[in-house]
Formats: structure tokens, sequence, C-alpha cells
């Protein structure tokens, strides 16, 4: 009696015509489906700027708000690989299945970067479908956005022309904003740098700087002192202009490098969220833009 | 390969279209332009979309092979292994051998059938040159309504660390309540069905039908069901940092002439055999980055009736017990890549009677009141995701008044492709 009880509760706490309810793997899907659905979708985002999406756990709270889910965006490439498949297979969804409209992996309507001609494992965490951090360049968020816009569309039919219509304000909007960061960043075309992880590809490539090396030995494997000091070593022939890590990594082997080279080392906020400033995706290139320029000697 | 020839073609045309246009308003050449980067870019996803492999290996299914060896000491003969005072499991619950020895290595196959079924093979080659099927079973992708039904052979849901294999375990052998109660494990034949409430809290309930083909049941070779059981779970976040879960398993069997024997006399029971599991674990992370350091609390009661009869050698009665068992583990990874655990064990002996006047001294393995208990303490380093090396170290007390000091040192490689883990 009592589970029956606790059943109907369950049942009649659904929302009837609620909110399409959509599901971001990360940060920055949950932001841009705000952006383009405003009230008409209820978004929640797996993870924050503040947690690494490689390693994620299939936790219980993600297995319930996956169930619950009518539209699932994720970056793909094999990012989410350790986690969001044990999601699809526990969540009971069959509408947010891999091979549905309810399924959108933002990677796949971008041109990858760093996709490997050969793939091992004594490379580190190389990604066979290349390196899925595509958010950091603002030409992949307004393509993922046409296409964000078009499934919720498709999704809710009801609210088809709202959706079409925020996402022609955004793709305005957006084109202003871009060309205001271009404009802004143009001082920093060429500047090498060295970064953490290889978070920033598409961000370094949009604007032109130089990656000259990784914290990282091998991608994902965290800084090792000998690797830090081989880096030391190189910046005295070569020396960078910044030292970048984001908001998730430990920020002491940048540090170290930065005290050991007297070249500045900055936080990026890794996604939405990161900083004070990134609190939509507006805000997130703005501070990025900023966190560059700033640290300038 | 076509990347660069699609290049030269747009680099091409823009040229001569620059040529066109010079006397062309400068926005509507920029526009020109754009248009022509747009139309390289799409060509380029194109491009590398049909890189990808087009022959039919492009469908074989994720492969992994997980290796593991040990080398371990002893105080202890690992062949004499008996938890004092609890029937006999049958199940592979002794302590790793001593020397060094291969452990499990584990074959995984999993792909997706079609669009409505998921299939999982893992065979596991014992060091004794045998295979083993572990798991091989299906599930449903599309039953939808938060319903999943799963068929075949696969470790059933019950308790906590039970559906976890042995290779993502905290500690290289298995708690002492899984082994006196489970043989270490409980995967059956049969079908699971499970269903996630559509709510914020998660809510799962599932149920279990299988044939009954390891300890405690005992295969009953008849139609139907020989085992079944309930499962619920209930699990969220506390902030960024806590996830936490929580649940209550039963598991019912009939055992049929279960036997074993003990001082030279043949034990059989037949009857019914009831268990309950109350478990739960939590998980905590720095603003839920578990990259650099994090925190593991799991633990697990097992409570356990059975009621029938006891055949001891020629004569038979009536038998019932009810005993107990329980665990509590930690582990903390205190900086990248290292991990120290700590784990508690304990069994119960509870009451266990018998209607043939049976006392310790007739049947010491069943009737000696022994509550049994273990520390363990181990440390891990893991070079990446995909290698682990692991100093262990145990004061095993399952025998009734002996100590057995273990040390052993483990290794866990996977190769091939990511396997995701359950929480």
């Amino acid at each position: 009696m009592r589970l029956l009880l606790v059943l109907a509760f369950c049942f009649l706490s659904w929302p009837a015509h609620a909110a399409l309810n959509v599901f971001a793997c990360e940060p920055e899907w949950a932001s841009l489906a705000q952006e383009l659905g405003g009230d008409k979708v209820a978004v929640t985002s797996a993870t924050t700027a503040f947690q690494d999406p490689h390693h994620i756990e299939a936790r219980p709270s993600l297995i319930a708000r996956m169930r619950n889910a009518e539209l699932v965006v994720c970056s793909g490439s094999e990012l989410e690989v350790g986690w969001l498949p044990l999601l699809f297979t526990q969540s009971g969804n069959a509408r947010v299945q891999p091979g549905s409209p309810g399924y959108l992996e933002a990677s796949r309507y971008v041109v990858r970067l760093e996709v490997p001609g050969v793939v091992d494992r004594s490379m580190g965490d190389v990604h066979p479908g290349g390196n899925p951090h595509i958010h950091t360049d603002p030409r992949n968020i307004a393509k993922v956005a046409a296409v964000l816009a078009e499934r919720l569309a498709q999704l809710d039919g009801v609210n088809a022309a709202i959706y079409r219509s925020r996402a022609e304000s955004f793709n305005k909007r957006w084109q202003d904003a871009m060309r205001r960061w271009e404009q802004q960043a143009a001082p920093l075309k060429d500047m090498p740098i060295i970064q953490h992880h290889k978070g920033f590809t598409y961000l370094i490539q949009w604007l032109g700087l130089r990656e000259v090396g990784t914290l990282e030995p091998r991608p994902g494997i965290p800084p090792s002192t000998s690797h830090l000091a081989e880096l030391v070593q190189q910046m005295k022939r070569a020396p960078a202009k910044r030292i970048l890590y984001s908001s998730y990594d430990d920020p002491k082997a940048a540090a170290f490098l930065s005290q050991r080279t007297g070249v500045p080392s900055v936080m990026l906020p890794f996604t939405v969220g990161g900083s004070d400033r990134a609190k939509d995706l507006f805000g997130y290139f703005d501070d990025l833009v900023a966190r560059l320029l700033g640290a300038q000697p | 390969m076509f990347r660069p020839v699609w290049c030269a073609v747009a680099l091409a045309t823009a040229s001569v279209q620059h040529g066109y246009a010079q006397s062309q308003p400068d926005a509507a050449l920029r526009e020109d332009v754009k248009a022509l980067q747009q139309r390289v870019q799409d060509l380029e996803r194109q491009a590398q979309s049909s890189a990808r492999p087009a022959a039919e290996s492009a469908f074989n299914p994720a492969i992994s092979v997980i290796l593991q060896g040990t080398a371990a000491r002893s105080s202890q003969n690992p062949d004499d292994y008996q938890i004092s005072g609890f029937a006999p499991s049958g199940g592979e619950v002794a302590p790793a051998r001593r020397g060094f020895s291969l452990g499990e290595s584990e074959l995984v196959f999993a792909a997706n059938v079609d669009h409505l079924f998921r299939a999982q093979l893992v065979a596991s080659l014992t060091p004794e040159d045998e295979v083993e099927v572990e798991e091989a079973f299906f599930q449903t992708l599309r039953v939808g309504g938060g319903f999943t039904l799963k068929g075949g052979r696969f470790l059933s849901a019950i308790g906590y660390q039970n559906p976890i294999h042995q290779h993502a375990w905290d500690f290289q052998d298995a708690p002492l309540a899984y082994k006196a109660f489970l043989g270490g494990r409980w995967n059956d034949d049969g079908v699971q069905l499970k269903w996630v409430a559509p709510t914020d809290l998660l809510v799962e309930l599932g149920t279990e039908f299988g044939r009954g083909r390891t300890f405690p049941a005992t295969d009953p070779n008849r139609n139907g069901a020989g085992a079944w059981s309930l499962f619920g779970h209930l699990g969220g976040d506390i902030g960024d940092g806590t996830a936490w879960r929580a649940g209550l398993s039963y598991l019912d069997t009939s055992p049929r002439e279960r036997s074993f024997e003990d001082a030279g006399v043949m034990q059989s029971f037949t009857g019914r055999s009831r268990l309950w599991i109350a478990d739960f674990v939590l998980k905590w992370a720095p603003n839920g980055n578990a990259t650099s350091t994090n925190f593991k609390l799991q633990g697990e009661y097992f409570r356990r009736s059975e009621s029938g009869d006891l055949a001891f050698g020629t004569t038979t009665g009536d038998y019932s017990s009810r005993q107990s068992g329980w665990y509590l583990q930690s582990v903390y990874q205190f900086m990248p890549r290292w991990r120290l655990g700590y784990r508690y064990d304990r069994l119960d002996h509870g009451t266990v009677s018998n209607g043939l006047g049976l006392t310790a001294a007739d049947a010491p393995l069943l009737l000696t009141e022994h509550n049994p208990t273990r520390n363990t303490l181990m440390v891990d380093w893991t070079a990446s995701e995909f290698s682990r090396v692991r100093l262990q170290l145990a004061a095993d007390k399952s025998r009734a008044g002996v100590t057995d000091n273990q040390v052993l040192l483990q290794y866990i490689l996977s190769l091939g492709a990511h396997g995701a883990h359950t929480f």
C-alpha cells in the first residue's frame, strides 16, 4: 500500500504539459539551450565548469535527470565515454538513445581539430574523433546553435516559431559579439602560449595564438616534475607569453612554471560558470578575451 | 585526403571572385568571402566524416581486455580457507594463492545489437586454464517509461558491490559477507526488470527471476524460477560535491540437498533461504571534481535466515539459522594517482539450531560459535585510467582461533575500449 502511494505520488508529480526537458552534458550547451529555448525549456547540466568532463561518474542524480530528459545535448567525440553510455542504458529513456532525434552530439556539426591518424594508449587519452572541447571557438557555438534550434523546433513543434525567432536573434547578437571579441583580441595574434590540457585548442586556433607546449606530458596524464623541468628549459630558449590553465585544473603546475620562468599564468574559465563574469556564453567569451589581454606584463 | 584539394579549389575560386569583385562594394565582397569560408568548412567536415572506417570492421563491438596478477604471502594456507560457523558457499572465496599467480583475465565485448537491444559478453579466463562466462546478457534500449529488461547471465543488482566487476573493486577480494552469503557474488541466469521513477531523486525498483544456479541455491532443475529477488535504490546529490545511494535488496532461494563434507560426515540442507541486504555508498570530491582528491564510504549489512531439513550422514532433522554480517570501507585519494583504503569486516554467527542434537564437536564448520572479523588496508597507484598497482595487507580471522596475515601486490591493466564504470 505504501509502495502504491509512493508510485502514485511519483506519477502525480510528473508535470503533463511542462517545458521541454533538456539534459546538457556540459554547461555551455545548457547555456545555449537556455538562450534558444527561453521559458519553453527546462535545462539541466550534468557537469560544472569546475569538473573535468572526462572524469564524471554515472551517479544516481544523473540517471534520474536522464530519465526525464526529452533532449540530450553533449559534446561527443568520446569526451563523455566514461559515463554517458551508462546513463543511456540505466535510465530506461527511449526518447534520447543515440540515433534518435532526442540526442544531439555537438562535435558532429563542426570541423574537429587534432583528429589523430593513429591512436594508441601510449599517446595518453587521445580521442579518435578529434579534440572534443569545441566550445572554446565561438564560431562553433554559432553552428551548433543553428542545429540545436532546429532540433528544439522538431521536438516541440508547437513552439517551433519561437525557437526559430530566438535563434535568429541569438545569431545576430552572437555575430556582433564575435566581431567585437576578434577586434579586442587582435593584439594576441601569434602569441606563443602554453596550456595545461588541450582544452583551449579551438580558442587558440580562433584567435591565432600559437601553442608551444602543454603542462600535461600526454593528454589526460597529470603534469610530472620531469616534464615541467623540460618546459622550463624549453622556455629559456623560446619563451611563451602565457601559461593557460582552466577552472577545473589543479593550478599548482601552472604556478610552478610561472614562478620558474616569470611568465604569467592565467586561469581561464573552462566553460560557462567558471568565473563570476562567465554567467552565460556572452559573458564567457568576454571573460576569456579579457583574461588573455589582462595578463599583459 | 580530399581536404587539400577542396581547399585549393576554394582558394582558387575565391581569388577569381576577388578579381571580379573589385568594382563592387566591400560589404558584398566580404559576404562572398564569408560564404566561401562556410563552404570550405562544410566540405572539410564532410571529408572528416567520410574518413571514418567504412568496412565491415566498423561494426566490431567495443572490445576490452582486463589483465590481473598477484604476488601474495599469507601465514595460513589459502587451500584450507574456511569461514568457521558458516555453511561453505562453494564459490571462489579463498584468499589469493601464495607466491606469484595470474588473476582472472577478462574479455569484454559490448555493442548495440540494433536499435532495440544492447548486449555484452564478459568471459573470464581463469589461471586454471578454464573459460567462465561471467556475464552474457542483452538489455532493452527503447522500452521507455523508465523500464529496462535484461536477460541472460548477469551480475545481479542486489547489494552495492555485487554488480561491480572484480577489477573495479577497491580491494582485491570480496567482503566476508559476500563470501559467506553469496559465494563471492550472485550472477544467475535469468531476467531482470527495472524501473526508474520520473523523479529528481533517483528511485529505482527492480526484480529478478533466475535459475538459482549457484550458492545459496542449488540449480533445482525444474520448470520455473529457482531464485527471485527484489531490489530498490534511492540516490541523489548533496551540493556539487557529494553523491549518495542507498539500497535494500531481498534474495529468495530454495536449495535442495545443498551438501558439503565436514569432519568426515556428509551434510546437506534442503529448505528455504532468505537474504536481506541493506547498502549505502557516499562519494565526495571538492566541487565534484574527483581528479585530484576524492573520498568514498561504503557499507553493507547482510541478514540471512534459512529453515528446512538438515541431513547429517544418514539421519535427518529440522534446521534453522539466522546469521548476519556487515562491512564498512572507505577509500581516500589523497593526491593525484594515490589512494588509501581501509575495510572492516564482521560476520555474526547468530543462532543456528537443529533437531538432531548436534553440537560444534559433531559439525564444527556449521556450529562453531565464531564471529569472523577481518581488517584490510590497501594503497594503490593509478598511472592512468587504464593501469593500477595495489598493495594490500589483511589480518583475517575467518577461521576460528587463527589469524591469517596476508600481504599481496596486485596489478590491474585494461586494454582496448574505454570502459564505463557504474557509480
